[in-house]
C-alpha cells in the first residue's frame, strides 16, 4: 500500500432541531468523497438531516490520562447544582 | 428583556400568499415547528433580526457580570464568594454560547464586541443600577436571573436552532443562580433586623427595575409582531411581567419583605396580581445611556479590553511564531 487516504470523522444531526452527533469516521481521498460515503455509511435508514465531516488530525482531543487534573476541580463545586440551596416547599416556582 | 429593544423588519408580517415562494416556504417550516439552522436560506429580516437579539442577550450576559463581580471580594464567607464567583463565572460562559450562536449567522466576534464598546449595542437596562449592599447579591439571583428563567424558558422553542440549543444550556445553569439568590434573600430576611432591613433595602431598589427587564408593552409592536411570526420572540412583555409577578409576589412575602407598590394586590376576578407599572421614562433614559451606572460599565468594559490588548497580541504572536517553526520542520 503507498499512501493511505485520512481519515475523517462524521457528525449527523438526526432531527430538527438537535445538535450534530459523533456517529463514527471513515477514510476518503477528499473532503468531496468524505462527504458522499457518509451519506452512504451513515444515512441509508434516513437518519441524517445534515452530515459534517471532519478531518480526525483537526480534532483536539483531551487525554485519557489528565482526566484527573481536567475534570476533579469542578466535582468540588457541588454549589454549582441548584439542589445545593434548602428552599423551603412552601416556596413555589423556584 | 435580555434583549429589549430589538427592532425587527419594522413593517407588519407579509401574510402567506402576499410572500414570494421561498419566504413562503421560509414561514412554512417556522409554523410547523421546525428549525431554521445555519445553511438554510432565511429572509435577511430574519437573519438582521436576530444578529441583534443574540448579540444584545450576550452583551447583556457579559455586563451583567458587572454588579456581581462587585461583591465578590466583600463576599461576607468564603463560601458565598465561592457561589458568587461560579455564578459570574457562569455569566461569562453565557455570553460566550450567545456570541457564538450570533457568529454562525456571519456576524464576527470582534464586531459585536466592537458595537458593544462603542456603546452602538445595547444591552439589560437592568445591569446600569448599582450593587450597593451585600443583600443585592441576593435580590439580583432571586428577581433579576429570576425574570431572566421567565424569558429564556420559551427561548428554548425558538426558531433557530443555534439559539434554542444554547438556551436549553444556560437555563440548566440559571437554576443555581436565583435559588442562591434566594437563599441570600432568606438569610438576611430571617437574620438580624439590620440584616432584614438590608434585604428591604435592596427589594425596594430592584423591583421596578427588574419589571423593566420585560421591555415596554409590545402588543401592538410591529417589530414584536414580525419576531412572533418568525418565533424568535415567544411571549408578549405584558404577559411575562405579570407572570413574574404573579410568581414573585407570594416569595417575597414568604420572606416577610414588602414589595414596594401599593397597588400590589391579588385580583379574585382576573386570578392575577395586579400591580403599578414601573416608570418608563425612567427606562427610556437608562437605555438610551442616562442611567445611574451606564458610564461605568462601559468604561470597565473598555478598560478590560484594552488591559487585555497586549496579552490577546501575544498569545497570537506566540501562534503563529509556533507554527512557523512547525512548517519550518516537515
Ligand atoms: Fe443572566
Ligand atoms: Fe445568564
Ligand atoms: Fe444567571
Amino acid at each position: 500500500m503507498s499512501i493511505e487516504s485520512p481519515l475523517w470523522e462524521v457528525f449527523i444531526r438526526g432531527q430538527h432541531g438537535t445538535a450534530h452527533r459523533h456517529v463514527g469516521s471513515l477514510h476518503a481521498s477528499d473532503a468531496e468523497t468524505a462527504m458522499n460515503n457518509a451519506r452512504d455509511v451513515y444515512t441509508r435508514r434516513n437518519e441524517g438531516l445534515s452530515i459534517w465531516v471532519v478531518p480526525s488530525n483537526q480534532i483536539i482531543a483531551s487525554s485519557p490520562s489528565q482526566k484527573g487534573s481536567m475534570f476533579d476541580p469542578s466535582q468540588g463545586k457541588i454549589y454549582r447544582h441548584p439542589s445545593f440551596y434548602d428552599i423551603p416547599k412552601v416556596v413555589k416556582k423556584i | 428583556m435580555y434583549a429589549q429593544q430589538v427592532e425587527s423588519t419594522g413593517s407588519q408580517p407579509k401574510s402567506l400568499n402576499k410572500m414570494n415562494p421561498k419566504e413562503r416556504a421560509f414561514q412554512e417550516r417556522i409554523d410547523r415547528g421546525e428549525r431554521i439552522e445555519p445553511k438554510d436560506w432565511m429572509p435577511e429580516g430574519y437573519r438582521k433580526t436576530l444578529v441583534r437579539q443574540m448579540g444584545q442577550h450576550a452583551h447583556s450576559e457579559i455586563v451583567g457580570q458587572l454588579p456581581e463581580g462587585n461583591w465578590i471580594g466583600r463576599a461576607p464567607t468564603l463560601e458565598r464568594k465561592a457561589i458568587l464567583l461560579a455564578k459570574v463565572q457562569d455569566e461569562a460562559g453565557h455570553g460566550l454560547y450567545l456570541y457564538s450562536a450570533a457568529e454562525t449567522l456571519g456576524k464576527s466576534r470582534d464586531d459585536m464586541t466592537k458595537e458593544l464598546l462603542s456603546g452602538r449595542a445595547k444591552y439589560s437596562s437592568i445591569f446600569n443600577y448599582p450593587t450597593l449592599n451585600w443583600a443585592d447579591m441576593g435580590a439580583v439571583g432571586w428577581l433579576v436571573d429570576g425574570a431572566a428563567i421567565m424569558n429564556q424558558v420559551p427561548l428554548q422553542r425558538t426558531s433557530y436552532g443555534p439559539y434554542a440549543r444554547a438556551m436549553v444550556r444556560i437555563c440548566k445553569e440559571e437554576s443555581f443562580h436565583q435559588r442562591q439568590g434566594f437563599d441570600i434573600m432568606m438569610k438576611m430576611s430571617f437574620g438580624s433586623k439590620e440584616q432584614k432591613a438590608m434585604a428591604q433595602d435592596s427589594l425596594n431598589r430592584f423591583w421596578y427595575p427588574s419589571l423593566m427587564m420585560f421591555g415596554p408593552s409590545d402588543s401592538e409592536s410591529v417589530h414584536s409582531a414580525q419576531s412572533m411570526a418568525w418565533k424568535i420572540k415567544i411571549n408578549f412583555n405584558d404577559e411575562l411581567r405579570q407572570k413574574f409577578v404573579n410568581q414573585t409576589a407570594p416569595q417575597a412575602k414568604y420572606l416577610g419583605l414588602k414589595i414596594p407598590d401599593e397597588n400590589l394586590k391579588w385580583n379574585k376576578k382576573t386570578e392575577q396580581y395586579d400591580f403599578s407599572e414601573p416608570d418608563w421614562k425612567e427606562f427610556f433614559e437608562v437605555i438610551s445611556g442616562n442611567g445611574p451606572c451606564n458610564i461605568e460599565r462601559l468604561a470597565a468594559r473598555n478598560k478590560a479590553w484594552d488591559d487585555g490588548e497586549w496579552f490577546r497580541e501575544g498569545l497570537m504572536a506566540n501562534a503563529s511564531k509556533q507554527s512557523k517553526a512547525m512548517n519550518a520542520k516537515d
